[in-house]
């Protein structure tokens, strides 16, 4: 399934956040999206999922959900959004339960994303016992439970220290590997943006409009933690970037 | 360091060896249960110490070990379970319809901004109300039996509960239900998994606070009108001057307060275990 957005606007109040933005989410490649903080990320991903109505534009659904998707439009959020009392295991039947699946089914299931997302071992932990990088792969477990048609992410890992963040970076690479999927993923972190991404677009400062956007051949497989290949896009990116985030850091002070 | 004759010396003195001074001392609340009982015993020994020199006249305060004497008797007789089965009844039935519709009003003004903006004004009116006051009334409404007993608890229960419960549905953490919203769970399912579980902690410890206003209530109410109960005990043996039995009075009260107490710790051990 692919998703088409055109000519997409929208303001808070009288303050425009996102101005003309068009793009294309294709199925089974992970968009990067970066841009300097406060421009509109949250907002146009929180417009992707239909949790908020743009002000203008449109956004299409094109093709249908893949089979057995029992959520077309899934996030995974930055805090985890994890329910605190509910173990590890619950926490994944939580999407489940609504929909009328035979209990092997859900176990089959459950079982499926804990295994592979190396959770088995924790199933009946609360998520006061975990780790950050443990919450964030339940929240991942959880999201790929209803085998959705395009993840939306929402600075995943930011919440987390640079270590765990690699080593989950490096699970996400071999989950897409595995099973290929289709995600947008925001991030104001470039190596992320360009470890990840088959499309990387880089929003402007509040209102955020789409200044460049550039593709990444390389298999994502293939690409490293250090590699030589990504530093050339990852300069690009910056000298993008700087300026913006420059006069974005100096606005707030102005307010 | 700061000493004169140091002051021609390095400031880097080497051979001066120092532990760093532990100044993060205080400001932790740790529970020490001991010094509770603690406590309960030295003010009992003193009353008792007194009492029994006659340094506090017996018309002042009665001798604690004589309290003792009066409620075993009173247990021996049957007398207390007597007094106290009504009470407790009165106090479950009443504390159990004022939770009950508290919380679900409470869940609802939470959750809807219709039933917020009709009726937390309302609330806010009958919330500083004395109920007692409208003990003479409900009597009026409800007879002077169990029924105006009810009906005061209730009402008693009710506002503390109603106005926690909406407290703790705000607080639930949005980025939960909009989790839940994504997911595309069922409105019931957000209500049930996700609202309530998440205003749990706010709902009982404003059960506590309800609970206590009850018991206070429950004595109002059994001082009227009643012929067992702990309230119509004491009133009976105040009007009668009878220290002994008034203090035991008071003591079963005060133990029916920490069952109660310790009756909600429980339980917010078994449903807060997540925390
Ligand atoms: N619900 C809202 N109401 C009003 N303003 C909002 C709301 N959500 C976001 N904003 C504003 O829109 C701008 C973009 O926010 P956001 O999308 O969260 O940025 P980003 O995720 O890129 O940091 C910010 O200036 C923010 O203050
Ligand atoms: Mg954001």
């Amino acid at each position: 399934m692919n998703i088409k957005i055109k000519n997409l606007n929208h303001s808070y109040d009288k303050s425009k956040v996102l101005s003309d933005i068009n793009l294309e989410i294709m199925d089974g490649q992970i968009l990067s999206i970066i841009g300097p903080s406060g421009c509109g990320k949250s907002t146009l991903l929180r417009l992707i999922g239909g949790l908020e109505k743009p002000c203008s534009g449109e956004i299409t659904q094109i093709g249908s959900p893949p089979a057995g998707c029992l959520n077309a439009m899934t996030y995974i959020f930055q805090d985890f959004a994890l329910l605190p009392w509910r173990t590890v295991e619950e926490n994944v039947s939580l999407v489940l339960e609504d929909h009328s699946l035979s209990n092997e089914i859900k176990r089959s299931v459950i079982d499926d994303v804990l295994d592979r997302t190396k959770l088995k071992d924790f199933s009946y932990a609360f998520p006061k016992q975990l780790s950050g990088g443990m919450k964030q792969r339940v929240a991942i477990a959880r999201a790929l439970a209803v085998n959705p048609a395009v993840l939306l992410m929402d600075e995943p890992l930011s919440a987390l220290d640079s270590q765990t963040r690699e080593l989950l970076l490096e699970d996400f690479i071999n989950l897409w590997h595995r099973k290929p999927f289709t995600a947008v993923y925001i991030t104001h972190n470039l190596s992320e943006a360009v470890r990840l991404g088959h499309k990387i677009l880089v929003l402007s400062r509040r209102p955020g409009k789409i200044i460049e956007t550039i593709s990444i051949e390389k298999p994502i497989a293939d690409r490293k933690l250090i590699d030589k290949d990504l530093d050339q896009y990852q300069k690009h990116l910056w000298n993008i970037m700087h300026d913006e985030a420059r006069a974005a850091d100096a606005e707030l002070l102005n307010v | 360091m700061y000493d004169i004759k140091n002051k021609s010396n390095n400031s880097n003195n080497l051979n001066v060896n120092k532990p760093v001074p532990f100044i993060g001392k205080g400001f932790q609340p740790k529970t020490r249960s001991w010094m509770g009982y603690f406590v309960f015993f030295i003010i009992i020994f003193v009353l008792e110490l007194g009492t029994s020199t006659g340094v506090i006249s017996s018309l002042t305060l009665p001798k604690p070990s004589d309290v003792l004497e009066t409620i075993i008797q009173l247990f021996q007789s049957g007398l207390l379970f007597k007094h106290l089965v009504p009470s407790i009844l009165r106090l479950v039935i009443g504390a159990l319809i004022g939770i009950s519709l508290g919380i679900s009003i409470g869940t609802l003004i939470g959750l809807f901004s219709y039933f917020r903006s009709g009726l937390v004004p309302v609330i806010a009116a009958i919330f500083p109300i004395p109920k007692i006051a409208l003990l003479p009334l409900f009597v009026i409404w409800f007879g002077i039996g169990e029924g105006s007993k009810y009906a005061l608890i209730a009402l008693g229960s009710f506002t503390p509960t109603v106005v926690a419960t909406y407290g703790a549905v705000d607080n639930v953490d949005r980025t939960l239900i909009r989790m839940g919203q994504s997911f595309g769970l069922s409105w019931i399912s957000i209500v049930y998994k996700i609202v309530l579980p998440g205003a749990m902690p706010g709902i009982l410890s404003g059960l506590r606070i309800s609970l206590a206003i009850s018991i206070i209530l429950l004595v109002a109410a059994e001082m009227l009108g009643a012929e067992y109960g702990i309230g119509a005990y004491i009133l009976e043996a105040g009007s009668l001057y009878d220290l002994e039995r008034l203090f035991a009075g008071v003591t079963i009260l005060s133990l029916l307060g920490i069952t109660v107490s310790v009756f909600v710790t429980k339980l917010e051990q078994k449903i807060l275990k997540w925390r």
